[in-house]
């Protein structure tokens, strides 16, 4: 900051990825401001019903944050919604029928979610598999696992200690948001502590990508692998370490399913890798790569946790509502980003 | 290690599947020298530049850095760097969606006490190194951003700016006009002062005279010689990259002014735009002429090439082909009426990098006759074979993935394809970019051959001398509209007054 003349004056211009964000908050806003509207006698504009949005959608979070450093390389992992499963289907028969404590489960099941992806990124990135098959036969092991964990569903016991976790609300602090309900009590809204951590990994997540050497790879990679590579990053490391991660933070993400859930079953969070993958594209991230942040995944997945809100509240429309209207946003956001590219391909 | 020698590489040997593509090639750089590196199209330039970036793996020989004892074998670009080998390529290697200054700092970012990348310090030091090289440019804004010419310079300041002994510059100025070039020039000759040897390898025999001290001349992969600039002389180089005498280009020339009005229109485009980059023209071309499209880098030469063809539909205006009034809406349209298109962007646009030469010369002919009918193998074969032979295509065999090609042959398979579909209009963009002498005057006179055959060509190139040699008439573009023709006694000068401007009335 000593010499000005270094500093080149023209305020940067706003380019097309930050509009597109903009847009996904836009929306967001709209959509809750319309839920608002349209329900405000069931008291849908409560904090409390937004803080929900947040503590129904905590795993979800994290995985697509995951899933999103992935997709930054240029790849894809699909394999999230089962790794979740067996996470949580892990979790609940260790503690019920294993007897094994918490803190020793949870630690396993970290690493697990590294190893796991590992062997996944080993696969793409140094065997040069295709992301899609190798994440595939990943989701069926991961999902043939939780199955062969139990074929019934297991609680996961209230008084072990992950089990108590469940029941910490952590309030808002100087009471924002409070009501009196009928009978006259003093309600503060609070969050649970899966929300916590899920918005501290959205903050890592965000500064990794933005000051880390590491996390300028993963778009260098994705923006132009071979130029990556001329330009002296180990891109097969960068990929292998991206699956990593996204493995990683799926298992940390079914912790957080599980405490909002308290059970395992065989068939939970079935689908649950496309949720991310489309909380991801809403909130800008390129399918091709090398563009995207948390940040409008953190927003992407709040769109699609609204909307199944907004239906809920509805209670004449069956859930599959969501599914429609999510997948009416996801063209929109494709068709956008198309329009982006083209004008770009104009300008030049 | 000689004295003053910054670089020697000794008895390089590599082998490709089926082809010896170095032999026993010995290579010395010197101390703030600017050598050029100089073959034909699949002499053994860039296979020797890869071995010694550490991007192929060589068989056998020595290499030598000035400050490092004993021999050097890199194991990748990036170990390269760090032994002070810097690399420009020429396509450009930079990621479009970082914004510049990253670009420029990738694997080496500026780090705060705590590890992390110092985004103020790294943009600092991008701002101070683009004015160093006086670029105006700034460095927050995505590298897409910019054109193609701006994004070789900012490659080009990457390289430079890794406080590197040896600079090889591959290709560097394809895609930079004449401005931008000399700008390069400066930017070597600085480095040159420094003491910084450089390996500059172009396909501008021009440019070689211009700016290098010495020239090392490599053929099918061995060493021809490696010379100082007074001692070979421009006719000379040719012959020593051909290994052959060479008969003057300027053979080729039309010996008369041929008038085609008589001639019936193959193509009238009447009032054609497109929205954005071409403004309305008007343009016509007989049967048997060779209409050139002239101006400067971005003036719209391919985009109007483009419109005409159908590959960015034209928004007003009439086309007749051969007479009648067509629609052509998107090329297969246009192959349906008899044209064809070798694009200038041929890695994106041209190979299909996985298939072999045969079925990339196919690719167009099947595309015409829709995916139904099958051409028989035999056929095939023999189509394959006829255009591998008639344009010397050096390729293992028929079944030789294109991808395994050197460029310049990449780009003589592009030409069989269209060739192959026997058009009756054929626009060639930038033919002969990348492409060596010898080849260069093969199509020439290919294109000279195809005309009097009766065809019809567009042809877009960037040197005049060129174009003056195989075109009948000229249409002068500049900044996406045409501003005037030229034809009758054209000469270098009378094109360039025409595309710089001034009386537009022409």
């Amino acid at each position: 900051m000593k010499n000005p003349t270094l500093h080149n004056m023209k305020k940067p211009r706003i380019g097309s990825h930050t509009i597109m964000l903009m847009i996904t908050i836009v929306l967001f806003i709209v959509l809750y401001g319309a839920g608002c509207v349209m329900y405000a006698n069931k008291e849908f504009g409560r904090l409390q019903n937004f803080l929900n949005v947040l503590i129904n959608n905590a795993g979800l979070l994290i995985a697509a944050c995951g899933i999103t450093c992935v997709m930054l390389t240029g790849g894809i992992d699909i394999s999230v919604g089962s790794v979740v499963a067996m996470t949580c289907m892990f979790m609940s028969v260790g503690l019920a029928e294993w007897g094994m404590s918490s803190g020793v489960l949870i630690a396993m099941i970290l690493c697990i979610g590294l190893v796991f992806g590992a062997v996944q990124g080993y696969c793409i990135a140094y065997l040069e598999i295709q992301p899609f098959i190798v994440t595939m036969a990943g989701l069926f092991f991961a999902r043939g696992m939780t199955a062969v964990i139990s074929k019934e569903q297991v609680s996961v016991p209230f008084d072990s200690w992950f089990g108590q976790l469940s029941q910490i609300k952590v309030e808002m602090p100087f009471q924002i948001g409070a009501y009196l309900n009928k009978k006259g009590v003093l309600m503060v809204p609070y969050v649970r502590i899966t929300v916590v951590v899920a918005l501290v990994m959205v903050l890592i997540t965000f500064l990794m990508l933005r000051y880390t050497k590491f996390g300028r790879s993963l778009y260098a990679v994705g923006g132009n692998q071979q130029s990556a590579a001329l330009m002296g990053l180990n891109v097969k490391k960068t990929k292998l370490l991206s699956h990593v991660l996204c493995s990683f933070y799926a298992t940390l993400g079914g912790l957080c399913f599980c405490l909002n859930t308290m059970c395992g079953t065989p068939t939970q969070a079935t689908g649950l890798e496309m949720d991310a993958i489309s909380s991801a594209v809403i909130g800008g991230t390129l399918l091709t790569g090398g563009v995207g942040n948390v940040i409008g995944t953190l927003f992407g997945v709040m769109i699609n946790g609204t909307i199944s809100s907004l239906v809920k509240f509805n209670g004449k429309l069956v859930a599959s509502w969501a599914n429609i209207i999510t997948a009416i946003l996801l063209c929109f956001f494709i068709l956008l980003q198309a329009i982006f590219a083209k004008i770009k391909e104009r300008k030049k | 290690m000689k004295n003053n020698a910054v670089l020697e590489m000794k008895g390089i040997c590599m082998t490709f599947p089926g082809v010896k593509a170095l032999d026993n090639v010995d290579f010395t750089l010197k101390k703030g020298e600017i050598r050029a590196l100089m073959g034909e199209n699949g002499a053994g330039k860039s296979t020797l530049i890869k071995c010694l970036t550490g991007v192929n793996k060589f068989e056998a020989g020595e290499i030598y850095i000035d400050g490092i004892e004993g021999s050097v074998v890199n194991r990748d670009t990036l170990d390269a760097q760090k032994k002070g080998i810097s690399t420009v390529y020429q396509e450009i290697n930079l990621c479009p969606n970082l914004s510049v200054a990253e670009n420029l700092f990738i694997g080496r970012e500026p780090l705060t006490k705590l590890g992390t990348v110092n985004r103020r310090k790294m943009n600092a030091q991008a701002a101070q190194l683009m004015k160093d090289l006086e670029l105006d440019i700034d460095v927050t804004r995505d590298l897409e951003e910019y054109s193609l010419a701006m994004q070789q310079m900012i490659a080009i300041a990457r390289a430079v700016d890794m406080e590197c002994k040896v600079l090889i510059l591959d290709e560097p100025t394809s895609s930079l006009d004449d401005n931008e070039v000399e700008k390069l020039f400066g930017m070597m000759r600085r480095l040159k002062e420094q003491g910084v040897g450089i390996i500059f390898v172009t396909h501008f025999l021009e440019q070689v005279y211009a700016v290098c001290d010495g020239i090392t001349v490599l053929r099918n992969g061995q060493l021809v010689g490696e010379y100082d600039i007074e001692e070979l002389p421009r006719v000379k180089l040719v012959a020593a990259m051909m290994g052959k005498d060479f008969d003057d280009l300027a053979a080729i020339k039309q010996e008369e002014i041929k008038d085609f009005s008589g001639e019936p229109l193959e193509i009238d485009a009447k009032g054609l735009s497109h929205a954005g980059t071409i403004k309305p023209f008007d343009l016509e071309i007989h049967k048997g002429e060779v209409v050139g499209l002239t101006g400067l880098l971005g003036s719209g030469r391919s985009e109007l090439a483009r419109v005409i063809y159908g590959a960015d539909r034209n928004q007003s205006g009439t086309l007749k082909v051969d007479g009648k009034e067509r629609r052509i809406k998107n090329p297969i349209d246009a192959m349906g009426l008899g044209m064809g298109f070798l694009p200038d962007d041929r890695k994106a646009e041209g190979i299909v990098g996985d298939l072999s030469v045969r079925e990339n010369i196919i690719l167009a002919m099947q595309a015409k006759l829709g995916p139904m009918k099958k051409i028989p193998m035999h056929v095939q074969n023999e189509i394959a074979d006829k255009y591998i032979e008639l344009l010397q295509i050096k390729t293992a065999s028929r079944e030789t993935l294109i991808k395994q090609l050197s460029g310049g042959n990449q780009q003589k398979v592009i030409l069989a394809r269209w060739l192959a579909t026997d058009p009756d209009f054929l626009i060639l963009d930038e033919p002969t970019r990348g492409i060596d002498v010898g080849t260069k005057t093969e199509i020439q006179k290919l294109v000279v051959q195809l005309a009097q055959e009766g065809k019809s060509l567009i042809f877009i190139s960037s040197e005049i001398e060129e174009m003056l040699r195989v075109c009948n008439k000229m249409a002068v573009l500049r900044d996406g509209a045409k501003v005037g023709e030229i034809s009758g006694n054209m000469t270098q000068e009378s094109v360039l007054s025409a595309i710089a401007g001034g009386d537009r009335n022409e």
